[in-house]
C-alpha cells in the first residue's frame, strides 16, 4: 500500500483457547496491514482462523499477546461497543423482537442522536440497501437475501471506519450469492469504508477482493491481489486451495530440469537442488495439447463446458491431469496424447 | 378440511367440557352459593337460610349495635398485605431468577441439566417441612440472626414472625416456578444476538434492557402468573414464618373453614381472592394483546 494510512493495523497476534497441554493455538504471531476503503479478505478452509481474527477484532474474543491498532490508535484493550467497527455476522443475528427499522435504528439510538436523526440515518441505511419498503416487518417475515440486506443496512447505519463480515453470504443460495456479491462491491464503493470479508468460498474472495490474505494452521501464507495469488502461488496449500491446478511430484534433474514420477522429464525453473523432492503445479489452462510435447497421457473423461471442454487425463504412474481445452479438434477417449507445460506457467514447491 | 357434524363436534368436545364442568364449575358455583349463606349452628354453613351479601360487606363493614355500618379496615389489611407480598415476590423471584436462568443457558449440556436437577430438589420435599426448615435457619439463637445482630448497629434485628420473613419464605417457595419458564425460553437463545447488541454499541446495561429483558419477556410473564398466584393464594409460609401474627388471605380462609366454623364467610373471601387473580390474569392478558398490536 502507499501513503494512505493503515486502516487496521494487526501487529503479532497470537490466540489460543484452552489451557495447558489441551491448548489450540488459533493464530501464531499474524501480523497484516489493511489500507483504508480497502476490500480486503481472510480466505482459508474451517479452522485456519480467520474468524478468530475477525473477533478480535470486533473485539468479542480476547488476544493473548501482540496489538490491533486502528487508524493508528490501539483498541484490542477496547470493549466492543467502543470500538469503531460493525460486524455483519453470518447468521445475520438480527433482533427478532424489533422490526427491520428498528434493528437499522439500534446502533444510532446506541449512539444517542435525536429521534429525527436516527430516523433520517436509518431511513438512509435501508434506502442504500433498497429494503426501505420493508421497514415495519420483523426480520422472520423477510427471505434470507432480504435479511443479508438488513444485516449490512444495520452495520453499515452508524457509518463504523471497518465494516466486518463473517461469511455473509454462506447462508444465501448461489443465485443470490452472485447478485450480493455484485451489490457488497458496489455497497464498498458507495459507503467508502474499508471491508474486512471473511470466506472459505475462493472464487468469492477472488471475485471481490483487492487483496486476499490465504490462512492455514494459523498464519497467513500469503498476502497478494486476487491475480498475484491465482497466477503466483507462494505456497503448495495456497495453490491447491485456490481454483483448480495440477500438482505433480517429481525430482530435480539437473539445471532448469524436473524428472516427474511419471517418468517424463520437463523444463521448470527449480531453485532447489539436483536430486530434491519437488513438486510442480500447472493451472488446467495453462496447458496445452501439442504433437511432441514432454507429458504423455492417456485421454480417461471430457466434460463439455460449452466455452471449453474439461479432459481428464491419467499419466504414466496413474496421476490424474486436468486440462481445459478448447473445443474445437478434441481427442477422442481413451486416445494417447502428449502435453505442453511452458515453464512461464509453471509453479515449483519443495516437496 | 372437511366438514364435522355437529354432533360429531359435540361427542369429541363433550367429555372435556364435562371434566371441567364437574371438577371445577360444580365445586366453584357451590363455593359461591355458600358464600351468600349464614352461618350454622353445628356445621360451617346453615344451608336453609336466605341468600345475602352480608358476607361480602362485613369484609368492609362491620354492624354496630344499633345497625350502622361502620368501615373496618381489618379484612381490607389483610387482603391488602396478601397483594403486596404476592407482587413483592414476583418481582424479587424475576430479580434473581432472570440472571440464573440466563446463566444456566450459557451452561454446557450436561451442566444445564444438572442445574435444572439442582433446582427442582427442593420439590422432593414438604412444603411444610421446607417452611420449618427457614423458621430454624431465621429463628432468635441461629447463626443468621446472631450474625446480623453483631454487624448491624442499630439495635436487635428480629428475623421471625414478621413481613420479612414470610417474604423471605414466599420468594424461596417460588423462586424455581420463575427460573423455569425463564430459562426454557431461553434455552435455545441466539448469543450471538448479544454480540450483535455489544457491537452495535450497547453497554451491559443497555444490552440487557434492549435484547435480552424484551426475548425473556414471554418466560418472565409465565413465570410471573406462576409466582404471583400461588403467592396470592399461600397459607404455610405466613403461618409458620409469619408467626400467626402477620396474615394473609389464605390463612384467613383457613382461619374460617377450621377454628371459626364460619364457611360462608371463607367462601365470601375465596371468591373475592378468585376474583383478584382474574383481574390480573386479564390485565395481562390485555397488556399481551396491546404488545402485539404495536408489532
Amino acid at each position: 500500500m502507499s501513503s494512505a494510512p493503515s486502516a487496521i493495523t494487526v501487529q503479532s497476534v497470537s490466540k489460543s483457547f484452552g489451557r495447558g497441554d489441551a491448548a489450540i493455538r488459533v493464530l501464531r504471531d499474524v501480523s497484516v496491514d489493511i489500507g483504508a476503503r480497502e476490500f480486503f479478505t481472510l480466505l482459508g478452509p474451517s479452522g485456519c482462523g480467520k474468524t478468530t481474527l475477525l473477533r478480535l477484532i470486533a473485539g468479542f474474543e480476547d488476544l493473548d499477546s501482540g496489538a490491533i491498532l486502528i487508524e493508528g490508535a490501539r483498541i484490542d484493550h477496547l470493549p466492543p461497543f467502543q470500538r469503531p467497527v460493525n460486524t455483519v455476522f453470518q447468521s445475520y443475528a438480527l433482533f427478532p423482537h424489533l422490526t427491520v427499522a428498528q434493528n437499522v435504528a439500534f446502533a444510532l439510538e446506541m449512539q444517542n442522536f435525536s429521534a429525527a436523526e436516527v430516523r433520517r440515518r436509518a431511513g438512509e441505511a435501508l434506502e442504500m440497501v433498497r429494503m426501505g419498503a420493508f421497514a415495519g416487518r420483523k426480520p422472520s417475515e423477510l427471505s434470507g437475501g432480504q435479511q443479508q440486506r438488513v444485516a449490512l443496512a444495520r452495520a453499515l447505519a452508524p457509518r463504523p471506519k471497518v465494516l466486518l463480515l463473517d461469511e455473509p453470504l454462506s447462508a444465501l443460495d448461489l443465485k443470490l450469492r452472485k447478485e450480493m456479491q455484485i451489490e457488497l462491491k458496489q455497497l464498498q464503493a458507495e459507503a467508502g469504508i474499508t471491508f474486512v470479508f471473511v470466506t472459505h468460498d475462493q472464487e468469492e474472495a477472488l471475485t471481490l477482493s483487492d487483496r486476499i490474505a490465504v490462512m492455514q494452521g494459523g498464519r497467513i501464507l500469503q498476502l497478494d491481489t486476487p491475480r498475484a495469488i491465482y497466477e503466483r502461488p507462494a505456497h503448495r496449500f495456497v495453490a491447491d486451495f485456490i481454483g483448480e491446478i495440477n500438482l505433480l511430484d517429481g525430482q530435480v534433474a539437473g539445471p532448469g530440469k524436473v524428472r516427474l514420477d511419471c517418468g517424463a522429464e520437463i523444463a521448470a525453473g527449480a531453485d532447489q537442488g539436483t536430486g530434491a523432492r519437488v513438486t510442480v503445479a500447472i493451472r488446467p489452462e495453462r496447458a496445452t495439447l501439442s504433437q511432441g510435447g514432454a507429458l504423455p497421457a492417456e485421454v480417461t473423461h471430457a466434460a463439455y463446458l460449452g466455452t471449453a471442454t474439461i479432459l481428464q487425463l491419467r499419466l504414466a504412474n496413474g496421476a490424474p491431469f486436468l486440462l481445459r481445452a478448447a473445443t474445437a479438434n478434441l481427442p477422442e477417449i481413451g486416445a494417447q496424447v502428449t502435453l505442453d507445460l511452458p515453464p512461464d506457467a509453471l509453479q515449483v514447491f519443495a516437496a | 378440511m372437511s366438514a364435522t357434524s355437529p354432533f360429531r363436534r359435540a361427542g369429541l368436545v363433550g367429555p372435556a367440557l364435562l371434566v371441567v364442568l364437574v371438577l371445577i364449575g360444580v365445586p366453584l358455583g357451590i363455593m359461591a352459593w355458600v358464600s351468600l349463606l349464614g352461618r350454622g349452628a353445628t356445621i360451617g354453613v346453615d344451608w336453609t337460610s336466605a341468600p345475602s351479601f352480608a358476607n361480602y360487606t362485613k369484609l368492609v363493614w362491620e354492624e354496630d349495635f344499633d345497625g350502622t355500618l361502620l368501615f373496618n379496615p381489618t379484612y381490607l389489611s389483610i387482603l391488602w398485605r396478601s397483594v403486596w407480598q404476592a407482587a413483592a415476590t414476583t418481582a424479587i423471584c424475576v430479580g434473581l431468577g432472570l440472571p440464573v436462568a440466563l446463566w444456566m443457558s450459557s451452561l454446557s449440556r450436561g451442566a444445564r441439566d444438572m442445574a435444572v436437577l439442582l433446582i427442582t430438589i427442593p420439590f422432593w420435599t414438604n412444603l411444610l417441612v421446607r417452611n420449618y426448615a427457614w423458621l430454624i435457619i431465621l429463628r432468635e439463637d441461629g447463626l443468621v440472626s446472631q450474625t446480623a445482630n453483631a454487624i448491624w448497629p442499630f439495635g436487635p434485628v428480629q428475623l421471625l414472625y414478621n413481613d420479612a420473613a414470610i417474604l423471605i419464605g414466599l420468594v424461596y417457595s417460588f423462586l424455581p416456578f420463575m427460573i423455569l419458564p425463564i430459562y426454557a425460553g431461553f434455552e435455545k437463545f441466539d448469543w450471538r444476538l448479544l454480540e450483535a447488541a455489544y457491537d452495535l454499541g450497547a453497554n451491559r446495561r443497555r444490552a440487557l434492557t434492549r435484547v435480552i429483558v424484551p426475548l425473556a419477556m414471554p418466560g418472565i410473564i409465565a413465570g410471573s402468573m406462576l409466582v404471583f398466584i400461588p403467592s396470592l393464594g399461600s397459607f404455610v409460609t405466613a403461618a409458620i414464618l409469619g408467626g400467626g401474627k402477620s396474615m394473609m388471605m389464605g390463612n384467613l380462609i383457613q382461619l374460617q373453614f377450621g377454628q371459626s366454623r364460619n364457611w360462608p364467610f371463607g367462601a365470601a373471601i375465596s371468591v373475592v381472592l378468585l376474583a383478584l387473580m382474574m383481574l390480573v390474569l386479564m390485565g395481562i392478558a390485555l397488556w399481551k394483546t396491546r404488545q402485539e398490536a404495536k408489532r
